[in-house]
């Protein structure tokens, strides 16, 4: 009876999270003449992929886009993480933990209140409405979340065996490409998995330091297209499905690292 | 010795470059944003000629005597507190749920976390269609349009275009709330997950082998042990909800008479539609205070607890 009972809530919550991939999937694959709001919550009689060849047409340049931000952007950044969460778990300087809460609180500020600086600081150096651009702005409001990540990796290793390799005459890098990278793989899987699903998704930054439409990521040409009233309901909903379609296949693939990296963000400093 | 020293040394050069950056893309902008926000940049034209003129608090106060900016205030409290509230709740069922060990309960936690992978943006977007009310009463669409063909069709209502209000809650909020629950509510259960795993399988058995029920376990033994992780899930999504941004702005924009606008909304609007730089930072400085007041004293306290 409590097991019936227990399904019956989890089934229900299930739904509650369907909902919008159900409307997604049901219209983005709807041909024109189906997309009618009185036929909106039923399955296209007959499935066509018109909405979605349309919808890559407009949004292809701007997944492109997205791709030559959020690759280098999160490599760069995650190498950044690891050795700085490897000065900040095993070199002991004063003041460590103080400097890196310091660090740390850049994750956490809202960007509004960096971004009119910062524009006029891209400006300056050229690199505003550019993907250049982006992507140094997202290497370094990452450095917080990258080092946090690391550092609490590199927490869980043994300081005996970096003293160990100090001992054998291994000098700060030989130590680390010897002895600390070699076991970073899951930390690196977490890491790139959250910078990749993080910057990819992102908005804000998106629409402000990029200007001219061909330069745009595909989370703002999504919101123009959605945002026009010429463009049809399938296409709509086939651009938002493709927006999604990367960091959905990589959570798939890889939910149980994308879990980690979430609790780093949360669990403690 | 002098090997840790030169350690130390490189060490502190390594990491050097990261902290400079932090120190100005995060500080230094912030104390110049803070700058903007009592100067007179409130035109292109003024920022063109570069002139700084000192004026105080002048615009702040223009901000508060702003309607605008008062319903924004209002809305971010009452979205605040409901999505607190759902978010936290939903997420703990959740994790009651899944923690069973029920047979699939791995798919259902699964498909729980998923809109956490999406970015805010395909949520407002498509949530947006679904709580389109269409033309009422007679060409409804989304939500209206299910209700209609229950023969529900007085739940039938604007949803996000509505101007209704409760005191100073602004009912478009709802499906605005919806939407964000659905997205952050997964997060959620994966923070209770974590801690209903880590209480050692020995305290609840002792709480059996005294006879305390399912039900008291849970409230009597299990939550107490769970505060540190309600705490942090209220200020992680407390956070989240003070400078939501992509959301609204995907979903429903301001809306009319601004019932679903939030700080974050205004704040892009005068920086970046009407060139009044002084006003949007002034937004901004706000925004970076509420924010600091929930997040410093978190920091602090963890980093703290960490060193003994």
């Amino acid at each position: 009876m409590k097991k019936i009972l227990a399904y019956i809530f989890l089934i229900l919550i299930a739904l509650y999270i369907l909902i919008p991939l159900y409307v997604l999937l049901a219209t983005t694959f709807k041909p024109l003449q189906e997309i009618g709001i009185s036929d909106m919550w039923k399955l296209p009689k007959q499935w066509s992929l018109s909405g979605f060849i349309k919808a890559f047409q407009k949004l292809g340049p701007n997944l492109k886009n997205s791709f030559y931000l959020t690759i280098p952007a999160t490599i760069v950044s995650a190498f950044i993480g690891s050795i700085n969460g490897y000065v900040f778990s095993k070199v002991k300087f004063k003041y460590a933990n103080l400097v890196f809460a310091i660090i740390l609180f850049g994750m956490f500020i809202p960007y509004q209140s960096v971004l009119f600086p910062l524009i006029r600081f891209l400006q300056s150096i050229k690199l505003y409405g550019t993907i250049p651009g982006l992507i140094l702005v997202h290497v370094v409001y990452g450095i917080p979340i990258t080092t946090l990540i690391f550092r609490n990796y590199y927490s869980e290793v043994p300081n005996e065996l970096v003293e160990a390799s100090y001992m054998d005459g291994a000098g700060f890098f030989k130590t680390y490409t010897k002895v600390l990278f070699p076991i970073s793989i899951p930390a690196f899987v977490v890491v790139i998995i959250w910078q990749f699903t993080n910057i990819w998704n992102e908005f804000l930054f998106a629409v402000t330091v990029t200007s001219s439409p061909e330069k745009q990521p595909v989370t703002v040409a999504l919101v123009n297209l959605a945002g026009s009233q010429v463009v049809e309901w399938n296409v709509q909903m086939a651009g938002a499905l493709l927006t999604a379609l990367p960091t959905l296949i990589v959570y798939i693939l890889l939910g149980k690292y994308f879990i980690r990296g979430l609790l780093a963000g949360s669990v403690k400093g | 010795m002098i090997l840790r020293k030169k350690n130390l040394v490189i060490g502190i050069s390594v990491v050097a470059p990261s902290i400079i950056a932090i120190a100005i893309f995060v500080y230094g902008f912030i104390s110049w944003t803070l700058r903007v926000s009592f100067s007179n940049w409130n035109s292109f034209s003024a920022l063109l000629r570069g002139e700084y003129k000192f004026v105080g608090l002048r615009n702040y106060i223009r901000l508060f005597q702003d309607t605008r900016f008062q319903t924004d205030l209002w809305n971010t409290l009452f979205f605040t507190l409901f999505f607190l509230f759902g978010t936290i709740a939903l997420g703990i069922i959740m994790a009651i749920l899944v923690d069973k060990g029920l047979k699939g309960s791995r798919l259902f936690q699964n498909l729980y976390l998923f809109p956490m992978a999406i970015s805010f943006v395909v949520t407002g977007t498509v949530w947006s269609w679904i709580f389109a009310p269409g033309t009422l009463p007679n060409n409804p669409q989304g939500i209206n349009l299910l209700f209609h063909k229950l023969g529900l069709d007085n739940l039938m209502w604007g949803w996000y275009t509505s101007t209704d209000s409760l005191g100073h809650f602004n009912l478009a909020l709802i499906p605005v709330i919806i939407a964000a629950v659905w997205q952050l509510s997964g997060y959620t259960m994966a923070m209770y997950l974590a801690g209903l795993r880590g209480i050692p399988n020995d305290i609840i058995e002792a709480a059996k082998v005294d006879g305390a029920s399912e039900w008291k376990i849970f409230w009597k033994v299990k939550m107490p042990l769970l505060t540190p992780i309600t705490l942090s899930a209220l200020i992680i999504l407390g956070h989240i909800s003070l400078k939501i941004f992509d959301l609204v702005f995907a979903m429903t924009g301001s809306g009319p008479n601004f019932v679903t606008d939030v700080p974050a909304i205004y704040m892009f609007e005068l920086t970046f539609r009407s060139n009044r730089y002084a006003l949007g930072s002034a937004i901004a400085i706000i925004m970076l205070l509420f924010v600091a007041v929930v997040i410093v004293p978190y920091l602090f306290t963890s980093m703290r607890g960490e060193k003994r």
